[in-house]
């Protein structure tokens, strides 16, 4: 079932990506491609197959409830587009 | 030198016939009067290679220098460099210097290895010829019409055309094994977890896995047991003990059972790299292998699975550029809103944006369980050919991509035909086992033909040591491309 322009549309906007009417175009052709490649997994009999999310068995550590790094806002925020008294700053949200 | 292995850099540090400040001097030099033609290297900083090489040179002089220390090494630009641009090949990251070190950069640092720069890529690793990044293409040292592969492509090339002795890659679905065999080097991705992620740009975080990128498989054993250990920041980083990956290099053959593929040599594999995988399996049968025929019926389902979860991770991972922490934020916008989606669409490029639609379409409601869900349960099956053909062999041979390099420009305007360039590699990820690829002789044009080997989880020593064993007899290792003396 091949996408339409408006089901891509949709998912740029989910993806926040500005997309041009040239790209949308571009788009809707090379990922009804890529679906058409993704489509041969459908026909494969997966019941009672557990999914596989990760490649090893892993239990989830728990750490310590304590201060583990050091501060580092100095630095972080050196490399920040726009600062301002130690925010982050964005255009206004609330007026 | 520039044609030295690791041990006999090692050998020539500590005797002190060569410093490591001279060594890091003539690979920089090389770098900067070659990386013109290649674009190899994203960045290179010599004031800041040779201070690592001066404190290097001070550690030999006091005796407290390692096996490996002073040796230089160039790093992959998904690796963060405390310091260095680490632009993981996209405009994004452009103006990204990291604040802190990889794991991966922190234990080579600590083992005294100089950081000789940070090599092109594809675009936060998404690529298999080097072209999606930022910075322009990487070429092949053997052929510039031929692209080096990808995405560790600009380590590829820096190994090949003796710009660097060494190199670290990642790989997420044969971006250390694809390039190594295009340039006709040696690379190795580790079982899942044995190299931190930490510091390590994501693609996608279930599949992800640094390695070494090499010469030759007895200087990836060195640098794995560098690059490898526990790190408790990377929440799948597996706790075990430290072991030496050389061990076994020595160790003869004769018995070790070798199995083929079926799905590896049909339809899709070229006739010039088939007669060279075919003749790289005769060499293991003279060195005393047992050839078994094995089969991993869902082949064919490697390239669907991979390219819903690898996207799905990606969307999920690249959500955090948005122009507000760090990185490229776009020039002009009116509000909140714009800011994001104009900083995104002017910060990616066009097969990152590709991939994030791919991934954010399989994640969204009412899609999951059809694709995201499935992909994982196939992925399952996957996992389970491997596991049942490794109880007929020790270790799977096959080739490691269907073809020698393909020209620039030749798939680019093609995603699925690149994604199918992934065929042969993409599986062991999705197993998160360990893989890896040695040069095995030159097919159309000239071009190299890399031998894929995969082995079982944390079966690298004895892996290293087949390579190993096969280089000792075969000298397509030690070739180096037209014009590198």
């Amino acid at each position: 079932m091949p996408l339409s322009p408006a089901e891509v549309q949709r998912i740029a906007r989910l993806a926040r990506i500005e997309l041009s009417e040239a790209e949308l175009a571009q788009a809707l052709i090379q990922l009804n491609g890529i679906f058409d490649l993704i489509a041969e997994m459908q026909a494969v009999d997966t019941e009672g197959t557990e999914p596989m999310s990760h490649a090893q068995d892993l239990v989830l550590r728990l750490r310590p409830d304590g201060v583990a790094q050091a501060d580092q806002r100095a630095e972080f925020q050196a490399i920040a587009p726009a600062v301002e008294n130690g925010l982050y700053l964005v255009p206004k949200v609330i007026e | 030198m520039h044609n030295a292995t690791l041990a006999e850099l090692s050998q020539a540090l500590r005797a002190h016939r060569v410093s490591s400040v001279e060594l890091t001097r003539l690979f920089l030099e090389r770098a900067q009067r070659l990386n013109g033609a290649l674009n190899a290297f994203i960045t290179l900083d010599p004031e800041r290679s040779l201070a690592q090489a001066a404190a290097a040179d001070r550690r030999i002089a006091a005796g407290q220098a390692g096996a490996l220390t002073g040796i230089p090494i160039a790093h992959k630009d998904i690796f963060c460099c405390k310091g260095w641009l680490t632009s993981c090949g996209s405009r994004m990251l452009s103006n990204f210097v990291a604040p802190y070190d990889a794991h991966v950069v922190e234990r080579l640092h600590q083992a005294g290895l100089v950081t000789l720069g940070k090599t092109n890529m594809d675009e936060f690793a998404m690529g298999s010829s080097t072209e999606t990044s930022f910075y322009g293409p990487a070429r092949n040292p053997w052929d510039s019409a031929a692209v080096p592969g990808g995405s560790s492509g600009g380590s590829a090339c820096a190994v090949a055309a003796r710009l660097a002795p060494a190199a670290t890659g990642t790989d997420t679905g044969g971006s250390i094994r694809q390039p190594a065999a295009h340039c006709g080097i040696s690379g190795l991705k580790p079982t899942y977890g044995l190299v931190s992620r930490y510091g390590m740009v994501a693609f996608a975080s279930s599949l992800d896995q640094g390695g070494p990128m090499a010469k030759s498989a007895a200087d990836l054993a060195w640098l794995l047991g560098a690059m490898a250990g526990f790190d408790a920041r990377d929440s799948t980083s597996l706790e075990r003990p430290a072991q030496d990956y050389a061990r076994e290099l020595e160790a003869p053959l004769k018995g070790r059972r070798i199995g083929l593929p079926k799905e590896y040599f049909g339809a899709g594999l070229e006739t010039d790299v088939r007669r060279a995988v075919e003749a790289a399996v005769d060499q293991y049968r003279a060195l005393g292998c047992e050839v078994v025929d094995i089969s991993l019926p869902n082949t064919r389902l490697c390239i669907p699975v991979y390219y819903v979860l690898a996207p799905a991770e990606a969307s999920s991972n690249l959500a955090r550029y948005d122009g507000v922490r760090y990185g490229f934020r776009a020039p002009e916008y009116a509000d909140l809103e714009e800011m994001y989606v104009k900083t995104r669409a002017q910060g990616f490029g066009a097969e990152v944006k590709r991939r994030i639609l791919v991934g954010t379409y399989v994640l969204s409601h009412g899609y999951y369980d059809a694709y995201y869900l499935k992909a994982q349960k196939v992925r399952r099956l996957i996992a389970q050919d491997f596991a049942r053909a490794f109880e007929r062999c020790d270790l799977i041979l096959g080739p490691t991509a269907p073809s020698v390099a393909f020209d620039l420009g030749a798939k680019s305007d093609d995603p699925v035909q690149m994604y199918l360039s992934d065929i042969y590699t993409v599986s062991v990820n999705l197993a998160g086992l360990p893989g890896l690829s040695i040069p095995c002789g030159f097919g159309a044009g000239g071009r190299p033909v890399g031998l894929q080997m995969v082995g079982n989880y944390f079966q690298e020593a004895r892996m290293l040591n087949a390579a190993h064993q096969y280089q000792l007899a075969t000298d397509w290792h030690v070739r180096m491309p037209p014009g590198v003396e």
